[in-house]
């Protein structure tokens, strides 16, 4: 027991640790999509797991392909999206909050048939 | 293409004038031009017809053609008639021209009314000129949903309900048909759907268990069958004239030429191991009808029930599965179609100048509109089966070929069948006695007018044909009996 | 003889022509028409029947004549022929018929002059002439049931030729529909016969005793051959055209109709139809099913007995007389089911033919006296009558002629062919015949208790001096009224008996006196009871209030059809099948599309818009795809 400690955190990091805060990250992020009313928090929650998405990528490809750097290239590209995409929500967001002074998810229904 | 398909040609070109006319003379010119050319053609179609036959050509139908339309699914185009289709292309021919006389002031958008009702009769005379099942089944299609813009836009009372409701229903029926025909056509293993073809193989007895009843029913709905009739009396009352003589007269016997075509004559061992089945339900129909006629209040109501009644009588006696019963089923389809047209025709013109079609209202129309009103009589009298008028012959022809099955279960059916022509008087009598005779007792009735030449024509057209058909009944049952070697020689084998 | 054919092709040709141009003849125009062809038309039937009789006979009976086309075919041993059969009762029905026809058209054209719808009056009575000698020419047992209706219809028309009165309206409609509801029976009588025979044709039929069914003769159903039951059932047909018991209710009503129609139609020629029928398929009622003609008797006897007593306490005249003639056809009846078939056996045949002849003749006069009094009075009242003998004299003396014949007097023709009847039913069966005596003696008492209300007894008051009908109403009376008294004196067993051999009338001496007898006695009762007026009427009426009302009422049978038409069939099934239709299958139908539109809104509701709910589900059915996944791995 006690050298399994030592060696946890002695030892290289290994790749569960990664997941797991990965994975408790994307479940964040779902639990915030399904339960936040508001679009910022909705967006924010889109943010944390699209983060959880790209650290597994990153941490896959250093574990299990570290000769190859394809990993690391997607990690950044999704970054770069979610980035564009931040600013493209942020931007509806904002002019549903202009016309409607409101971004509460439940009183946005004037597109509903 | 050949000469049959003239008839759905003359439909089309129709359609084409109207569209290009602009005033409502320029479209009575078309539609009537069109309507008496197909008039024409039918009669020399039948003449044609009947001089091959006497020439000695014995093929099952004449003037066929094929040509290939989707090949992959083996797809025809592929048309011929014989005696039976000719006598429904007669009578559609009929009905459809003076159906065009009948709506002559059509209001408002006639423009519009002729075009549906221009591509209302290509489905009908698609369907009595094709020989292929897929092609049947797409003109069936075609006839049935003008019928819901027919009904929906000029119709009166609860248009839209019975509409809807009548499409629902027909449209359901073609479900079946349509699970009819593939069922056949994968059933029998054949690489066509031509029905000439495919009466030559056998489909094994297993599946005609299934698809008989499906195909039967399927058709059996348009033909009124209980307890799928519902859609027959409310779509009647609120379909304009034109429509309802259509419709009662060529339409629903559609219905019956399919089951005939189709369930009979491709199905025929199913068809003799469960004919018992519809015959109870057919043979409800006729009495039913007729009971059910003699309480309505409303004219059109009263006819349209008595048409089940009738068309019950045309699908019990395709149920007899014998030459005589079945000769006299085509020839009550004829007799039907012509008087339940003269029947709506004479409604339709009584209620123009009423505007009621309730029998408690109406008294002594004999004083003030004697023509129609004695064609009213003559319509009446056809219906109750008076000798010299058409149905007398065709109703003979189906209880006499009926009770050529001796087993009690037909016999029992067949006299409540035949029962059936009492109740007819009961009712009919009760409308001629109530709206007729008596005196006017609504003042402003004494103005009213009789016909004017357009109605006169249709209505005399009509008269013309019924008196033909039932004083002279020999060459027109002779022509259908001949042609009905062929179905009873499948049911034989 | 093909002339004949011109007898069935003229009144046809009139009715097309008078029909179709109805009003734009000038009506004077359209009666001279109708009765010209009607003329022509008798003159050539007399020669036919001239012709007929006078040819010469082989093995002793008269060739039968038969010319035929045919008119639709429904198997190859199955087929209606149109056509015309020549023996000597169609002889002696065409005769019966035109002369009739051809004396009622001449008193119309006094009768109706100046009543609206008169060309269509003589278009109708064309119409039906051609289809009653249609049906007596008959060859075949279709061609009678398709004559058979027309003529149903040719009377339903005239009828209801008052159509603005509702009276007239509902007994036309009542008329047609009893005797269509007689001939249902009679159309499944000719389907079972014909399906058992494979003919229709008469002249096969009624070959004699060879063997005509085809098929298993065996065929029993309920105990009874098929043949008794296809007899039975075209009996009930014919019944209901000859209104017998229980389906003699539209006879009375039908004198709604003008009374020159109620003298041809309901008197002389179409409701002796019944006992034509019966006539014509004698030899099959005879040699196959004797209890069905034994049956015919039992009917006919009840139904005469029914309608004299009925007869006796009616008050319009054109009610007893029609109560008269329901009981001399069931004298017809009577005999015809008692008759034998050779010989002298087949008196009964005979007789019954010879009173239909003269009974149309005397009948007709009857009515067409009646209808000069009913112009004279303008009631069918007995009691607007009375004393009219001073301002009537020849139809006074017609009448009385027609009654004496009807009461069976020497030398009038009533005498002779009643006389035969109850001789051949006394040899049938003495009780029946006994029976047939009493009501023999009824007849003369209500035919004299009508005349002596007409033409003697108290004088009503009258708006306007009744008179003497104009010449042309007059000389059918006469001329009826001679045939009358010479009718009886034709040697008819020369021409019409059962079996077509010749045979001599001998009047049965003791039968003779007996009934003569009977008949006066009667004639006197009428005569004490209402020649003067006297309470003795009152009084007996007084004594047995309950059969007098019960007369009147004629024993409820029009209560008791009124019951069953109205209350059973319109209210409880018609009514009820109506509201089953619209409230169950209907509902049905309807519930069907009602199930599918509300299922279809409940599933809209599952398709909410809120993204969190379909992440939700989306999230969920992931995480089942994957434990599902897992399991399946492990396992």
């Amino acid at each position: 027991m006690y050298e399994l400690i030592i060696n946890f955190l002695e030892g290289p990091v290994p790749m569960e640790a990664y997941l797991i805060v990965s994975s408790i990250m994307f479940f964040a992020g779902i639990y915030g999509f399904i339960a936040r009313k508001n679009l910022m928090m909705m967006l924010i929650s889109i943010e944390l797991m699209l983060n959880a998405a790209d650290l597994n990528f990153a941490v896959f490809n250093r574990y299990l392909y570290p000769e190859q750097p394809e990993g690391m290239f997607f990690t950044l590209f999704g970054i770069a999206i979610a980035a564009c995409e931040t600013a493209v929500a942020i931007a509806i967001i904002i002019n549903i909050y202009r016309n409607l002074q409101d971004v509460d998810v439940e009183e946005l229904n004037q597109l509903k048939g | 293409m050949n000469f049959l398909s003239i008839f759905v040609l003359i439909p089309t070109l129709m359609m084409l004038g109207l569209f290009l006319s602009k005033s409502r003379k320029q479209i009575q010119a078309v539609a009537l031009t069109g309507a008496s050319l197909l008039m024409i053609m039918a009669g020399v179609l039948t003449y044609l017809y009947l001089a091959e036959r006497v020439a000695g050509n014995s093929a099952e139908m004449l003037f066929t053609a094929d040509t290939v339309w989707y090949a992959p699914l083996n797809i025809h185009y592929s048309s011929g008639v014989d005696g039976v289709s000719v006598a429904m292309l007669l009578l559609s021919a009929i009905i459809v021209f003076t159906g065009v006389l009948a709506s002559w002031k059509i209001d408002p958008l006639p423009k519009e009314f002729f075009l549906w009702f221009s591509l209302l009769s290509i489905g009908v005379f698609g369907f009595f000129i094709t020989t292929d099942l897929f092609t049947m089944f797409m003109y069936y299609e075609i006839a049935l949903i003008p019928m819901y813009l027919l009904i929906g836009l000029w119709g009166s009372g609860r248009k839209e309900y019975s509409a809807m409701k009548l499409t629902l229903m027909l449209m359901g029926g073609s479900a079946f048909i349509l699970l009819g025909i593939l069922g056949i056509y994968y059933g029998s293993g054949a690489t066509t759907m031509n029905i000439l073809e495919l009466s030559k193989l056998h489909i094994p007895i297993e599946l005609q268990r299934y698809f008989f009843p499906v195909v039967f029913l399927g058709f059996g709905v348009l033909g009124a069958l209980f307890p799928f009739h519902t859609w027959s009396p409310d779509g009647h009352a609120s379909a304009p004239t034109a429509v309802s003589m259509l419709h009662a007269g060529v339409l629903m016997k559609l219905g019956g030429y399919g089951c005939f075509r189709i369930a009979i004559y491709l199905l025929p061992e199913a068809a003799q191991e469960l004919s018992w089945i519809f015959i109870v339900l057919t043979g409800i129909s006729v009495v039913y009808g007729a009971f059910s006629a003699i309480v309505q209040t409303d004219l059109k109501y009263i006819n349209a029930y008595s048409s089940v009644s009738h068309c019950g009588l045309v699908l019990f006696a395709i149920l007899m599965l014998n030459r005589t019963a079945m000769t006299g089923a085509v020839m009550q389809m004829l007799s039907h179609g012509l008087m339940t047209a003269l029947f709506f025709a004479l409604i339709g013109m009584i209620y123009g100048r009423t505007h009621t079609r309730d029998i408690r209202e109406l008294a002594g129309l004999m004083k003030v509109m004697p023509f129609l009103s004695v064609c009213y009589v003559i319509a009446g009298l056809a219906s109750l089966g008076l000798p010299g008028l058409s149905g007398f012959v065709a109703e003979m022809t189906i209880f006499v070929g009926a009770f050529e099955n001796p087993d009690i279960f037909h016999r029992v059916f067949t006299t409540i069948a035949v029962s059936s022509i009492v109740i007819t008087a009961v009712y009919i009598l009760r409308v001629v006695g109530k709206i007729l005779y008596g005196k006017v007792e609504n003042k402003h009735y004494l103005e009213l007018t009789d016909a004017v030449w357009y109605e006169k024509f249709s209505v005399t057209v009509l008269i013309v044909a019924i008196v033909a058909l039932g004083s002279a009944p020999l060459w027109v049952s002779n022509m259908i009996s001949d042609s009905l070697i062929p179905v009873i020689g499948q049911l034989a084998r | 003889m093909q002339y004949t054919l011109v007898i069935l092709l003229l009144p046809l040709l009139s009715f097309l022509l008078i029909g179709l141009l109805d009003s734009k003849l000038k009506p004077s125009l359209a009666g001279n028409l109708g009765t010209l062809s009607l003329a022509i038309i008798a003159a050539l039937s007399y020669y036919c029947a001239f012709d007929y009789f006078t040819a010469d006979r082989v093995n002793g009976v008269f060739q039968p004549v038969i010319m035929q086309m045919e008119w639709l075919r429904f198997s190859d041993s199955l087929h209606i022929d149109l056509g015309l059969l020549l023996d000597p009762i169609s002889v002696m029905m065409l005769v019966v018929i035109t002369t009739v026809s051809l004396m009622v058209h001449i008193y119309s054209l006094g009768y109706m002059k100046g009543e609206t719808g008169f060309q269509r009056y003589y278009a109708f009575l064309s119409l039906f002439t051609f289809s009653m000698l249609g049906l007596v020419v008959a060859t075949n047992i279709f061609q009678m049931y398709i004559f058979w209706e027309l003529v149903g219809v040719s009377s339903y028309l005239l009828i209801g030729f008052y159509y603005t009165k509702p009276e007239a309206v509902a007994a036309s409609k009542k008329a047609f529909i009893v005797t269509r509801f007689a001939d249902l029976f009679f159309l499944i009588g000719i389907l079972i016969l014909s399906f058992y025979t494979q003919t229709f044709d008469f002249a096969t039929l009624t070959a004699g005793n060879s063997n005509i069914l085809s098929e298993t003769a065996g065929a029993t159903f309920l105990g009874a051959s098929v043949l008794t039951w296809a007899l039975a059932l075209i009996f009930i047909g014919g019944a209901g055209k000859s209104a017998m018991f229980p389906l003699h209710v539209w006879l009375p009503d039908a004198m709604e109709g003008p009374t020159p129609v109620s003298a041809l139609i309901h008197a002389a020629t179409m409701v002796v139809a019944g006992v034509y029928l019966v006539a014509r398929l004698f030899p099959v009622y005879f040699f196959y099913s004797p209890e069905v003609l034994a049956g015919i008797a039992v009917v006919g006897a009840f139904t005469s007995l029914y309608a004299a007593v009925v007869a006796c306490v009616q008050t319009d005249i054109k009610r007893v007389l029609a109560f008269s003639t329901i009981s001399q056809i069931g004298f017809m009846m009577v005999s015809l089911g008692a008759s034998g078939f050779e010989g002298h056996e087949g008196l009964g045949y005979m007789a019954s033919m010879f009173h239909l002849f003269t009974h149309a003749m005397f009948k007709a006069l009857l009515f067409l006296g009646a209808g000069a009094i009913i112009h004279a009075v303008h009631s069918n009242e007995m009691s607007h009558m009375g004393g009219l003998r001073k301002y009537m004299p020849i139809t006074h003396a017609t009448f009385l002629i027609a009654c004496l014949a009807i009461a069976g007097i020497f030398p009038l023709s009533g005498f002779f062919s009643k006389d035969e009847i109850l001789a051949a039913v006394f040899h049938f069966c003495p009780i029946l015949g006994v029976v047939m005596s009493f009501i023999a003696g009824l007849t003369a008492f209500y035919m004299f208790r009508l005349y002596y209300n007409i033409f003697w007894g108290e004088e009503h008051k009258h708006e306007h001096q009744p008179h003497e009908a104009p010449k042309l109403m007059t000389f059918p009376l006469i001329f009826l009224a001679a045939v009358t008294v010479v009718a009886g004196f034709i040697p008819f067993g020369h021409f019409v008996t059962a079996d077509g051999m010749l045979y001599d009338i001998h009047i049965d001496m003791t039968v003779a006196l007996s009934s003569t007898v009977v008949a006066l006695i009667g004639i006197a009762l009428a005569t004490l009871m209402y020649r003067k007026p006297t309470q003795i009427p009152a009084t007996l009426a007084k004594s047995s209030p309950g059969l007098y009302k019960a007369a009147m009422k004629r024993f409820y049978i029009d209560e008791f059809y009124l019951f069953v038409t109205k209350r059973v069939i319109f209210n409880c099934i018609s009514r009820p099948l109506a509201w089953f239709d619209r409230h169950v299958i209907d509902a049905t139908m309807d519930g069907l599309a009602t199930i599918t539109q509300q299922a279809s809104v409940k599933i809209r509701g599952l398709q909410s818009g809120q993204l969190q709910r379909y992440v939700l589900v989306f999230l969920i059915g992931v995480l089942l795809a994957a434990a599902i996944a897992i399991i399946v791995y492990l396992a």
